[in-house]
């Protein structure tokens, strides 16, 4: 019975070729949409999540410099208002788990034949715990040669495929600004931040090295930021206050005047960057179901055509036994098979999209069974929400109206 | 007395025209027993395809009764009057209404899609019935494809083919030859032999022949019942036979 109905609805549908076709076009763009804008809008968040926890958890960052009204940093040049010594006071505070101090500055770099301009940054060892930086090679620089001001270097992926190419970095010497280090160690890549740097393309070195050799004209002890983390999410507000109160005190600013740093929470910043992708992908989400509700639509208008259409078969059925039941299913079960037809083609399509999307402009997509299961269960439920009017209003007829109709 | 497989009883059919309600059945008063064959006569437009579609519950009286195996038709549900229609019923249109998109063996055996026919099942009987009625080269042709004729036919055996108790055939022969006329009801009254009952609509009196029992209508009334002469001849002589045997 069932499969007899499947048939007929199959030969209906053959009986129009081409508007069984444009019908089954809107449910095909409709998950189609829904399919590419879900998989490119998760391939956002994804690639945001991954950024962030690159960055690493509960972390703060003491810029030097004062921040105006507009929140614009004024003067990033008399930036010697940071200090080693800041940094370790504020070690002590309650909360902080880890700190390190951050000198930084571009820089050229030679190897060979091969130079390349980086940016280079001075710090600790702690810096490489804090941004949970790991190398996929060599060791990193201690303590002592933090105190000794060693020529040691770790460097970055990009800086390694532009100056190396095949050579094995570890134990080379490079030159920045003339001065030759040692590569004691090479970085895992960390691809992108969330504002769009390439992390891997930099040098670290000993903070005490970068202000005496690289970065020069600063007096000694000064750094340019000084990297916070708190031990828990919970414990980030009072930890802002503590060094904003701590700063304020050993920079001798009074209570009211401009400071001459700024705290800034960067786990926000990269939430608020998760939040903002977030609604993005919602948004593309919802601007793509808008389509599936046209395709739904279109399924309906051409029922209700093909019912009118058909009225006098309708009649005949009914006059030969068909009950409102069989009539109701007969018509749900065609706009059920042209809608999960539609689907899966737009399934097809939609995740052939997501990839072309992938290989031409590298952003991440994410085609997740869900999505996949989620755009094939509105599509049916659309079939059925939409295919039921007119299955309902073919059902109701009365047959000797309907054989009667012209 | 046989129990009454049809009993309609002053049955009233209006219709809302343009130009008001018109009146298409009058006081309509039929009963018909189990394996009767009943021949409906009468002017076009009297009122005969009207009562016809009462009577396969295909359309609802305006007043008056109706009873079908015992059931008052008004009380049944749609359910109901759509089983009735599958299986105690065989309805031949007057307009053939086949499926135009479907083949003829299809056609044929759509009444067994709804009684829950497996598929070769359906093809089986169906291609039996195709048979009976001669087309059996044309399983798979379309409707527009045969004659009227053929397709008169074909509308015979769909309304044969799910083994109905009762038979409401609208003008079976009109398209047809005279030759292919006797055929169809030579089939008729071997159904009819079987215990079937039918009504058929007809406006030749040869074909009325056929019938045990010719009724008339005349703008929707009946104007005249009658058993046939050879029937009413045998009845009467019973009735003398019975007459006499108690003397
Ligand atoms: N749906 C309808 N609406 C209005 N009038 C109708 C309708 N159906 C039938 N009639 C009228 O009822 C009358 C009887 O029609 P019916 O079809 O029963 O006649 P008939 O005896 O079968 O005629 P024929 O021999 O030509 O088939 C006709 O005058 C017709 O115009
Ligand atoms: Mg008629």
């Amino acid at each position: 019975m069932f499969l007899a109905m499947l048939g007929e609805a199959w030969r209906a549908m053959g009986a129009n070729r081409l508007r069984t076709f444009l019908t089954m076009l809107g449910m095909v763009i409709g998950v189609g949409s829904v399919v590419l804008m879900m998989a490119v809008g998760q391939g956002a968040q994804e690639s945001v999540k991954e950024s962030i926890n690159a960055m690493g958890s509960n972390l703060f960052i003491v810029l030097s410099g004062s921040s105006t009204a507009g929140g614009a940093r004024s003067g990033s040049g008399n930036s010697s208002s940071l200090t080693v010594k800041d940094a370790n006071a504020i070690s002590e505070l309650d909360g902080v788990s880890n700190i390190a101090p951050i000198s930084m500055g571009n820089a050229q770099v030679v190897f060979g034949g091969n130079n390349w301009s980086t940016s280079i940054i001075g710090t600790t060892p702690t810096y490489l715990d804090i941004r949970v930086w790991e190398l996929v090679d060599g060791y990193v620089f201690s303590d002592s040669d933090i105190r000794s001001a060693t020529r040691v270097a770790l460097v970055g992926k990009t800086v390694v495929d532009n100056i190396f190419g095949d050579v094995d970095p570890i134990g080379k010497t490079i030159r920045i600004k003339q001065n030759p280090f040692v590569v004691l160690g090479v970085l895992k890549s960390k691809g992108q931040s969330l504002d769009g740097r390439d992390q891997d393309d930099t040098i670290i070195i000993p903070l005490t090295t970068a202000q005496r050799k690289i970065l020069g004209n600063q007096f000694a002890g000064s750094v340019r930021q000084i990297m916070v983390q708190a031990n828990t999410p919970e414990a980030m507000p009072l930890v802002e206050q503590n060094i904003n109160g701590l700063l304020n005190q050993r920079h001798n600013i009074r209570e009211g005047a401009d400071s001459d740093f700024f705290v800034r929470n960067l786990t926000a910043v990269a939430n608020s960057a998760a939040e903002t992708t977030r609604t993005m992908s919602l948004l593309l989400g919802a601007i793509a179901s808008v389509s599936l509700l046209v395709g739904g639509i279109g399924i309906m208008n051409i029922m209700l055509v093909s019912v009118t259409e058909r009225t006098r078969e309708i009649g005949i059925r009914m006059a030969i036994g068909a009950r409102e039941r069989d009539i109701l299913l007969q018509f749900l079960l065609e706009a059920i098979v042209i809608s999960v037809i539609g689907c899966l083609i737009g399934l097809f399509l939609g995740i052939t999209g997501a990839m072309l999307v992938n290989q031409l402009t590298q952003a991440a997509v994410v085609i997740s069974g869900n999505s996949v299961m989620i755009a094939f269960a509105v599509a049916a439920s659309v079939g059925i929400f939409f295919g039921f009017y007119p299955a309902r209003k073919a059902a109701r007829l009365n047959p000797i109206e309907a054989l009667r109709y012209q | 007395m046989a129990k009454s497989v049809v009993l309609v009883s002053n049955l009233y059919k209006d219709y809302q025209t343009a130009a008001g309600a018109i009146t298409v059945l009058k006081q309509v008063d039929f009963s018909m027993e189990a394996g009767d064959f009943v021949a409906i006569m009468g002017p076009s437009g009297s009122g005969k395809s009207t009562f016809m579609n009462i009577l396969g519950c295909l359309d609802k009286p305006t007043s008056g009764r109706y009873t079908l195996d015992g059931h008052e038709v008004a009380t049944l549900d749609s359910n109901t009057l759509a089983k009735i229609r599958n299986q105690t019923i065989g309805f031949v249109f007057q307009g053939f209404n086949l499926l135009s998109r479907v083949n003829l063996l299809d056609n044929v055996a759509l009444p067994l899609v709804y009684s829950g026919a497996n598929k070769a099942e359906r093809q089986m009987r169906a291609k039996v019935l195709l048979d009976k009625v001669g087309l059996e080269q044309h399983v798979n042709a379309l409707p527009n494809q045969i004659s009227g004729g053929q397709q008169q036919r074909v509308a015979i055996a769909r309304a044969l083919v799910n083994h109905p108790r009762l038979i409401l055939a609208d003008e079976p022969t009109g398209n047809l030859d005279s030759k292919t006329s006797e055929d169809i009801m030579a089939l008729f009254s071997e159904l009819n032999a079987d215990g079937i009952s039918i009504v058929l609509v007809t406006h030749e009196s040869d074909i009325a022949a056929h019938a045990s029992r010719q009724v008339r209508f005349l703008d929707g009334r009946i104007v005249q019942d009658e058993r046939s002469r050879a029937i009413v001849l045998a009845t009467e002589s019973k009735e003398k036979i019975e007459e006499k045997e108690p003397n």
